[in-house]
């Protein structure tokens, strides 16, 4: 312990002529500085979390704001926050429009990155469900090694497994469909999946199952029987997990699919979008509203789930 | 890891089938993630020593003359340097500010107050929006015409003339009169970096912090212990074990960030980081064969780090606490 800094309080305090003064009706004047550090603390932490708020929320608040104001305003006037002058939601029309009719066509790109990210979450749900219960659940040979396997995957960068898929997936005719991408997704994702939902099987009773298998139920109606049911909040939190990686992700969609326009994900059209010098910067705006949205009414929707479900296990250290 | 009870294992049968039932379940992952994740790396390794482009990838992917041309190209070529050099910048400052501003993050909402669940979800918002619209947001915030962090430095700060935040490679600031030369466009993308993974750390601090024991904290405080006190030597020290881990993970993932800065910058204004140059190789060039050995490099160059780490920090770590 941190015997000097509590003998410096000490010593400090009978300098203040008043403490002295009032010594008798004090009964623990060392106290003093804890009251000092609490005060001070207890209004330097109001500001930091104004600090961080203001932060985390101001970039999301200035993207709606841009998404419904004229780009000629905004040139005008371009520190004005609020009221937001002209508001319209031209710039949604814009983007949603399909490509025919002069827009940008993001709704098939909303159709397409649902359909990436719910595949995905099907996918890896039923690889990673099966193989979480052999790992939580039997003896079998090698079982320590497979673990270490998956974890060492996230050593290495995306951009290096990029380069022979990217080949790999040329050579077969697969780049540019949506079906080798979710693929590529959920491989990718499955070693995190296993280790998050082996966490949650361990915590499920054993004794339950086994009372299944007395009853004569095989292994795979045990786990969609019995584990399943139970531990469904760990797949849902798993699932919203899964959905958000392939909703937002970048890399891999860039570079299988950037040839297929009508292929195209929210975040690929919208960062193609950025490169063409016509588009103002407000459609820009609107587009990253509309991909953001459904993320984060996802997210505050589920947002106790998803966290629990994810530091799970944290706890320990 | 808790191994399963010895009872299960009654009769040898007994154990050969939950061993095969075992396997059996494990195959569809152990399929996925080998065609997907380690053959691919596997191959990495053999694309490295071959001379394969884009245009001559019907004929010559099966020409196995290995050859060590793509290392001397990728590690002669000009910018290498400088480019490894804005990547341990960008992954070490990275690293200690997104841990550093996640450690704050999760100490001001340790204790509950009313409505404590939305600041901590919002807190979260950074890093569970689409890369795509933040990198965007942020441009057009320093957008040296329309954004709002130049209007607000013209109208409060007066500055003479906008900042290029995201296009300037040297900056000029004058502190107390000296002139001092800074690399603006790195820091921008490391400040962004700090923002948008703070949370992932500002999450696991707070689930450990939430986890720790009263008991200890509070018999500091009946020992006359003031907050700073406690919170140096008996919270953070508990704390130490979430923050090396999240050191390592941040810092592999820092290292081989990739969308963040292409999206902000495209790697331009002194950004280039290795993981830019690898993707300038493959779709600039379309040199698979330098883009593979750069990768290559890249990771060894990972490994070797993150071995240092283990080896004299950890190391050293262990040997103080004995």
């Amino acid at each position: 312990m941190s015997r000097t800094d509590v003998d410096t309080g000490v010593a400090e305090r009978p300098r203040a002529p008043r403490a002295t003064a009032r010594r008798p009706s004090r009964p623990r004047p060392p106290l003093s500085r804890e009251v000092v550090e609490t005060r001070i603390l207890g209004v330097l932490k109001w500001i930091t979390i104004a600090f961080f708020l203001v932060a985390t929320l101001f970039p999301f608040y200035y993207m709606v704001e841009l998404s419904i104001r004229a780009i000629e305003d905004v040139a005008l006037d371009p520190g004005a926050l609020w009221p937001p002058r002209g508001a319209s939601p031209a710039a949604y029309g814009e983007v949603l429009r399909s490509v025919e009719d002069g827009g940008q066509g993001f709704l098939v790109f909303l159709r397409n990155s649902g359909m990436i990210a719910l595949a995905s979450v099907a996918l890896t749900l039923l690889v990673s469900i099966l193989g979480s219960y052999a790992i939580a659940r039997l003896q079998f040979f090698g079982r320590r090694q497979v673990n270490f396997l998956f974890l060492s995957v996230y050593l290495f960068p995306a951009i290096l497994l990029a380069i022979p898929l990217f080949v790999f997936f040329t050579r077969i005719g697969l780049r540019g469909s949506l079906f080798g991408l979710v693929l590529v997704y959920a491989s990718q994702i499955v070693p995190v999946t296993i280790h998050m939902l082996r966490n949650y099987f361990q915590t499920v009773p054993e004794s339950l199952e086994e009372a299944a298998a007395l009853d004569g139920a095989s292994r795979l109606t045990i786990i969609r029987k019995v584990s399943l049911p139970l531990a469904m909040p760990a797949i849902m939190a798993t699932s919203l997990f899964v959905f958000m990686i392939a909703w937002n992700e970048f890399l891999f969609a860039l570079l299988f699919l950037v040839e297929n326009r009508a292929n195209w994900t929210v975040s690929l059209g919208l960062s193609q979008l950025a490169g063409s010098v016509e588009v103002a910067k407000t459609t820009l705006m609107a587009g990253s509203v509309i991909l953001t949205l459904p993320i984060v009414v996802l997210f505050f929707a589920t947002e106790r789930l998803l966290v629990e479900g994810l530091t799970a296990g944290a706890e320990k250290g | 890891m808790p191994e399963g009870p010895a009872p299960r294992r009654r009769g040898r049968t007994l154990a050969q089938q939950e061993s095969r039932a075992g396997l059996a379940l494990l195959s569809p992952t152990l399929i996925v993630v080998l065609f997907m994740v380690v053959l691919p790396i596997l191959w990495t390794i053999v694309i490295a020593f071959q001379s394969l482009r884009l245009r001559n990838l019907r004929t010559r992917l099966f020409d196995f003359q290995f050859t060590l041309d793509n290392f001397t190209t990728v590690l002669t070529s000009p910018g290498f340097l400088e480019a490894l050099k804005v990547t341990l910048i960008y992954s070490v400052v990275g690293t200690a500010l997104s841990i550093g501003l996640g450690l704050l993050a999760a100490l001001v909402v340790r204790k509950p107050f009313r409505g404590r669940t939305l600041v901590r979800a919002s807190m979260l918002l950074p890093y569970v929006a689409p890369v795509v619209a933040v990198t965007f947001v942020w441009q057009i915030m320093l957008n040296p015409e329309l954004g709002i962090v130049n209007a607000i430095g013209a109208d409060l700060l007066g500055w003479k003339e906008p900042i290029p935040f995201l296009e300037q490679r040297t900056g000029t600031i004058s502190v107390f009169g000296l002139d001092l030369e800074v690399p603006t466009a790195l820091i921008v993308v490391t400040l962004y970096q700090a923002w948008r993974y703070f949370p992932f750390s500002f999450l696991f601090i707070l689930a450990r912090l939430q986890a720790l024991p009263g008991e200890l904290d509070e018999a500091a405080r009946v020992d006359g212990a003031t907050p700073l006190q406690r919170f140096w030597r008996i919270t953070l020290p508990q704390l130490q074990g979430v923050i090396a881990l999240l050191t390592v993970l941040r810092f592999i993932w820092t290292f081989n960030e990739f969308d963040d800065i292409y999206l902000l910058t495209q790697g331009g204004a002194g950004t280039e980081v290795v993981s830019v140059r690898v993707y300038n190789y493959l779709t600039g060039r379309g040199d698979i064969g330098a883009a593979a050995a750069l990768s290559l490099v890249l990771a060894l160059l990972l490994v070797a780090l993150l071995f240092l780490y283990f080896r004299f920090f950890v190391g050293r770590e262990e040997a103080d606490a004995r």
